[in-house]
């Protein structure tokens, strides 16, 4: 019997040969296991979805929470802190219903169309700022240390009100916060102490000469009832914003550049008609084989999801990137076409937990695409893409780095 | 074509602003949908079809 059958569990993340190609197995349990046991790297059981329908299905559906604390429920990692999926900081925003809803709106002012289009002028000067340096280091240079890693904490920052100067302490944070690999618990649980403490001053500066960014305005915003968010909440709520905006976008930047330089054809094709850009960042989304572990979703009662009854207490985990692949949702899925529309896949989620930021994220990519294609017409890899390698990482996934040259 | 949206389940990614800013607007203060044209053009269908299916929260439903 083949792994994930219900003989021999499969184990979760499964390993791909290549930095940017998706593992074989996908498709196979999109064909005849879809919904399929799998040990998660705490040794516990999970069952995983990698079928567009049942991804999006169980996204939307507000039976499947977020609360991965119920006794019975498949712990993610084995480290003491269970990683960022079980932080105290997750733990200091409220997790699903009407509170979530209330957190979520007062933020999501932020992230509206209007606001990312006032927001873009100032992000392409970013991206220029840090190509000049790129350039003036000269090549081969690493693209992502350069550009990719430092572009969105600069963005949060801003967004935040925080100083340039402290820009590399967040960096520092970030990657500690969710990097379970690399560092000692130690050192993930300093760092942690040492962020809560910076953002618990930087709230209650803000709260004496409050300054034209998100803290400040959350400071005295009223959500519904006349709810005001409290220290903790703002706090949580800074802390929130730069671990889910980092190194996901970081590393999406990494490789979408990866991706349409493996293939030059394809920058090619954008240097000669810019107006693809926009698509083709979404294309680059749906086509990341490498996001990272998915979404992990627990079931309260019994349910059914692909003709599968899932019992009560069953700890699920989408895979957004495996639904993203699916041939039944998207024609030619395993061609990168860059103007492909629409295009409704599931990197950011789906339902009342989608990526809140996810309107920043596509500005930030657009915005570097469009940067780096008129700077850097010339840019190609500086290795085969083949020995491009993978992040091993759990939380996000993505490039070691990126070595590019023009 | 006739175009209703569910402000309750609306997550605000401002998707359906970029897709179609003639017929979906977002509020102000927490960025949920308005609609602006519930009986959209003809010419602009295209557009409001393309909003629907890349909405994340399902939140647009189109009735031709």
């Amino acid at each position: 019997m083949a792994p994930g059958d219900g003989e021999q569990l499969l184990s979760y993340p499964i390993p791909s040969d290549t930095a940017l190609g998706p593992p074989a197995e996908w498709a196979r349990l999109r064909q005849r296991c879809p919904v399929a046991k799998v040990a998660l790297p705490s040794g516990d059981e999970a069952s995983l979805l990698t079928r567009y329908d049942d991804v999006k299905q169980v996204l939307s559906d507000p039976r499947f929470t977020r609360l991965l604390n119920a006794d019975d429920a498949a712990r993610v990692s084995d480290s003491e802190s269970g990683g960022v999926f079980n932080s105290a900081m997750a733990q200091s925003l409220p997790q699903g219903g009407e509170g979530h809803q209330r957190w979520r709106r007062m933020v999501a002012r932020w992230f509206t169309a209007k606001r990312m289009s006032a927001l873009r002028p100032g992000i392409e000067a970013m991206a220029e700022r840090l190509i000049d340096a790129m350039l003036e280091h000269g090549h081969p240079a690493d693209l992502k240390a350069h550009l990719a890693f430092p572009l969105p904490v600069w963005v949060i920052c801003d967004l935040l009100g925080v100083p340039d100067s402290d820009r590399d302490r967040f960096a520092h944070w970030s990657d500690t916060l969710l990097n379970l690999t690399r560092y000692q618990q130690s050192e993930v649980d300093a760092a942690q102490a040492e962020f809560a403490d910076y953002m618990a001053a930087h709230v209650a500066a803000k709260r004496t000469g409050p300054g034209e960014d998100l803290l400040s305005e959350l400071i005295t915003a009223t959500g519904p009832g006349g709810h005001r968010m409290s220290d903790a909440e703002l706090v949580a709520t800074g802390q929130a914003l730069l671990v889910a905006g980092h190194e996901t976008t970081a590393n999406m930047i990494g490789k979408m550049t990866a991706m349409l330089l493996a293939d030059r054809r394809h920058w090619e094709r954008l240097l000669a008609d810019r107006s693809l850009v926009r698509t083709a960042v979404e294309e680059a989304l749906r086509f990341d084989a490498n996001p990272g572990f998915g979404m992990p979703r627990y079931i309260g009662e019994d349910t059914e999801v692909a003709d599968t009854l899932l019992p009560r207490g069953t700890t699920v985990v989408c895979s957004m990137a495996a639904a993203n692949r699916d041939e039944t949702a998207f024609e030619g899925a395993g061609e990168l076409a860059l103007d492909r529309s629409p295009n409704p896949h599931l990197a950011f989620g789906a339902g009342a937990h989608s990526c809140l930021g996810q309107a920043l994220a596509r500005t930030e990519l657009q915005a570097t695409l469009d940067v780096l294609l008129r700077r850097l017409p010339t840019l190609e890899l500086a290795v085969p893409a083949a020995e491009l390698r993978r992040l091993e990482g759990l939380a996000v996934g993505g490039l070691r780095e990126l070595p590019v040259r023009w | 074509m006739k175009v209703t949206v569910d402000q309750d389940r609306c997550v605000a990614s401002g998707q359906c602003v970029v897709a179609a800013m003639e017929v979906f607007d977002q509020r102000d203060e927490d960025g949920v949908v308005v609609l602006l044209d519930p009986e959209p053009r003809a010419e602009r269908a295209e557009d409001v079809r393309h909003a629907a299916a890349v909405c994340p929260a399902l939140a647009i439903a189109i009735e031709d």
